[in-house]
This record gives C-alpha cells, structure tokens and sequence, in this order.
C-alpha cells in the first residue's frame, strides 16, 4: 500500500482522536511501525491491521471510521492541499461528479505509484447519479462516501448518497442530487495560498 | 482545401478563445475576450487603441495594425503597456476581406502567476484549454515534493543520529571514540583493573604528504592489523583520532608487562609496509597508564596521564613507549624497544 494511504489513517486517527489513541492503534496492530511515511511504499497487510487495531480501539464499525476519514480528507486543515486538488476537478459539484472517472488517472499523474480504484460516475436520472467503484481497495467505496459528502459541502449542494452494495464490477454508491446551489459553499480560488 | 470563411457568433469566441482580440484598421479594439478583459479590469477595452493598452514586443518594429494585418498568421508577443504582469503569447491573422486583425493571446508560462493576480477561475478558460489540468499538476507536485524534502530532512537526521551512535569507526573497523568513552566507564564502574596505551603513530603525515591520503588510509589499516593481532580479543583498541588509538588492555596492570607489549608493537609498526610498490615508514610513540596508579581510577585523568606520557615518548625522540609515573612525576622509559624483537 502506498504510504501516502497509511500515512492518512495514521493523521486521520491522530488529529481526530488525539495522539494517544494513534499510538494505542499503532501499538495494538503490532506492526512495529508507529510513523508512516507518505513517500514509502508498505506492505499492504499493515492497512489492515492498524484498520482493525482502531475498529477495536475505536469501537466503532469500520465502514463508520472510513467514511469519518473521507471526510477528514477533505475538511481539515492538515489535508487542506487534497480538497484542492479535487477542486481543480470542475467548477459545480456536478462537474466534480463527472471528473471522477479521471481520479485514479489523476492520483496517478500527481504521484506515480499511488494507485486508486477505478471510479466510474453512471448517470441514471436528471439528478440521480450512480459511481461504480472498482475492487482492489477494500473499503475504498466508504472512504469515497465521505468524500463525495464532504464535498458535495464544499461546493454547497444538497445531496443525499447511498453505499448500495456490491456488485461484479465493485462497490455502487448512489448519488441523489436535491440541491446544487443549496448553499454558497467554500470558496476555490485556482491560485493556491490565495487570501479568501 | 476549401478557404470558405466560417461564421461564429462573437459570443462563441468569448467561449472558444477568451483571450482574443479584433483590432480595426485605425488601431481601435473591436472586441476583446472576457479573460482579457479581466486583465484591465478599470479600462472598457472596446474602442481603446490598441498600441496604447499593449506594448509589442515581438515583433518589436511594426509599422502599426495595418502591418500585423499583412502578416497572414504569425506569432506575437505583447505586453500591458506599463503596467508590468504576463507576457502575452499569441498569433495574429487578418480577418476575412476587412482591413480588421484577430488576435488570441495566452499567458504562456506565467499563467501560474496570472491565475493569482487576476483570480482567474476555470472559467476563465476555454474548456480545451489544458490550464487547469497544468495547474492541478502543479499544485499536485508542489505538494508531494515538499513531502519528499520533508522525508528526506527527517532520513537525513536520522542518518546523522545513527552515526553519533555508532560505536566503530569505518576505515579501520576498530572501535571510535565514543565506544572507548563507553568501555572505559563500565570497567571503571565494575572496578576492573586494566593498562591503558595511548599510540600516536610517528612520520605518519610524511606518508600522506608523500604518498597521498589513500596510502595514509592503507597505512591505517595495516596498523589496525597489527593492533588486533599484538592483543588479545578481551582488549579494546579505538582509533580516537587520525593517527592516534588508545589501547585498553584488560586485567593487565603490571608497568613492565604492558612495556613488553608497547614494544612488541612499536616494533611490528616499524617494519615498511607497502604500498602499490612503494615502502611507506612509519613508526609508533606510546604513553602508557594502568588503574593500579590510582585509588579511583577516572577515564578523563588516565587518558590525560597517558596523553603526558605519550608526550614523553614524542619529545625524547620518537619509536619508543613511556610509562607514566604519578608519585615522582619521572617516567620510566623504555628506549630502543624494537630492538629487543628485531
């Protein structure tokens, strides 16, 4: 697993809960590592491991924590650069819904070896859309829910998503779009370290 | 190839290329895309001439809009006409039959800056205009090359820790300085008795003026060798310096045994060693202390002692070992020591 994805549970857990219980987690993974580096490639049985530590530390489900950590990814101020980058994806959230298919090729592009699911965005009514989220990243789908809800904030629509389940062709999130200018949202100036 | 003219709307432009401007045949600005227009955000560019908004800078003579418009598609390079900002890159071509010129600019490399100055949005593109995809990667890079600098200061800490907590010393393979301060403290602490031999070897700088630093390090390693084969594998040996090692020789406190052992020593370092055919000389000056000179034996006032009584080796003409002697402040002295071996 590339480190840049243990590196994120690691602050996510950290930030979130406090240092005492990231080191608790790291502790009870038994995996001998208690600081992940983004820039280093780990084996990807360690992501399973501090993920049960903290289901068991955290006493909360695992889909819970990983949506919880999508969310972190795009709202605090330590990953401030990932809503960014998933900002330059298009000027509504509609247009941030369709930039999905690139997003692994976009990783991909940014940094060579981090390699994400496929996602592929269905549309199945007006404002009904469907993102298929390719297997080899268990749990990817739920981490991805907190994204998209996080983001749909972020650019001030309303909506209302829906783990469906899985299916041959991976996990099916569904996307109900009630509002796209519910609110005025967070501003994106492209221009990064722009006063707002 | 058909040349039938195609009509846009002038708002497909504004779309299509929203940098672009039609300049008439008296040098007024016509029409200006909505990104240039943000630009001057104080100045309606319609019906400005266009010579005093922009500066030309490539090409840098022209003999006014008419010139440009003889040009049938060429490169251009414009500037806001003192105001400072982006160099303009763009082409411009005449339009149709009419005496007007079409330009359509970009920001070229500065677009980063731009984007800053002026807030552009992706808006403010054309949608296949690669900018924001430019712009993505950017950031994209910026972020994970600071990530990788933020890695490398902490390895590189690391790397320095590592070495602070090394205990040997890499040309020779004998202990360094810090191990000796270690070994040194835990035989005082445990109330071992032991000699204690500081070497300083003699010509050894000739050698490295003469020969050069890579026989200095040869010549390094051939003493480390005879260190390690005159002593037993209980004893100690430290480089502690370029050509100076302490030897802790343990459970051996007699003066005059630790003097035949100096000797044996001192008498395998005279002997040539080789060098890509060459004989280097060297040879060795030893001070000598052992716990039994003191009731509480110190690690600093030993290697001090054995410091003075290496100087007495040095200062009474080299190639021999001194044993330092506390209570009269005279030294016994071993002379010619290697020729008891020779």
């Amino acid at each position: 697993m590339h480190g840049l994805i243990n590196r994120s549970v690691q602050c996510f857990i950290r930030d979130t809960y406090g240092p005492r219980m990231w080191q608790q987690v790291a502790l009870d993974a038994r995996i001998g590592i208690d600081d992940f580096e983004a820039m280093l490639n780990y084996d990807d049985d360690l992501t399973f491991k501090v993920l049960t530590a903290a289901r068991a530390a955290l006493d909360k489900p695992i889909e819970t924590i990983l949506e919880d950590m999508g969310t972190y990814l795009v709202s605090h101020p330590t990953t401030e650069a990932l809503r960014r980058l998933l900002r330059f994806g298009g000027e509504t959230f509609v247009d941030f819904l369709y930039s999905l298919d690139d997003l692994s090729d976009r990783a991909r592009l940014a940094l060579p070896g981090l390699d994400l699911p496929a996602l592929e965005l269905h549309e199945k009514t007006t404002t009904g859309y469907q993102v298929l989220c390719a297997p080899g990243m268990p749990g990817f789908a739920y981490v991805m829910i907190g994204i998209l809800r996080t983001m749909a904030d972020d650019y001030g629509a309303l909506v209302v998503l829906e783990h469906q389940g899985q299916c041959e062709a991976g996990d099916c999130i569904d996307v109900s779009l009630l509002e796209a200018a519910f609110t005025t949202g967070r501003r994106f100036e492209l221009a990064a370290g722009v006063a707002i | 190839m058909s040349a039938d003219p195609i009509c846009l709307a002038g708002e497909a432009f504004d779309v299509l290329m929203p940098m672009h401007l039609v300049v008439n045949g008296r040098g007024l600005i016509e029409r200006a895309g909505p990104t240039l227009a943000k630009l001057l955000p104080d100045i309606p560019l319609k019906d400005q001439i266009f010579l005093d908004v922009f500066e030309l800078r490539r090409p840098r003579r022209v003999e006014g809009v008419t010139a440009l418009a003889a040009r049938k598609c060429a490169r251009v390079q414009l500037a806001l006409r003192g105001r400072g900002g982006p160099v303009l890159k763009g082409f411009v071509t005449a339009l149709g039959d009419s005496d007007r010129v079409f330009l359509n600019l970009s920001f070229g490399i500065s677009v980063i800056d731009a984007v800053r100055d002026f807030r552009l949005t992706a808006g403010d593109f054309s949608p296949t205009d690669l900018t924001i995809e430019m712009l993505y990667l950017f950031e994209a890079k910026t972020a994970v090359l600071e990530e990788s600098h933020k890695l490398n200061q902490r390895l590189q800490a690391a790397r320095i820790a590592a070495e602070e907590q090394a205990f040997t010393d890499t040309l020779t393979g004998l202990k360094n300085r810090r191990a000796m301060d270690h070994v040194l403290e835990r035989l005082i602490a445990a109330q071992t008795g032991f000699g204690l031999m500081h070497l300083d070897l003699d010509f050894f700088k000739d050698v490295n003026d003469t020969f050069g630093h890579a026989a200095g390090d040869h010549v390094l390693q051939a003493v480390a060798q005879v260190l390690v084969s005159e002593t037993r594998g209980e004893d100690m040996i430290a480089r502690i310096g370029g050509d100076e090692f302490v030897l802790i020789i343990n459970r051996m406190t007699d003066p005059a045994q630790l003097l035949r052992l100096a000797a044996r020593i001192i008498a395998r370092l005279r002997a040539p060693i080789p060098y890509q055919g060459r004989m280097c000389h060297i040879s060795g000056s030893i001070g000598i202390v052992s716990t039994d000179f003191y009731d509480t034996p110190g690690a600093g006032r030993m290697l001090a002692d054995a410091d003075a009584a290496l100087y007495v080796s040095k200062h009474r003409g080299r190639g021999r070992a001194t044993v330092f002697d506390r209570a009269d402040g005279s030294h016994r002295q071993l002379k010619e020591s290697h020729k008891e071996h020779d």
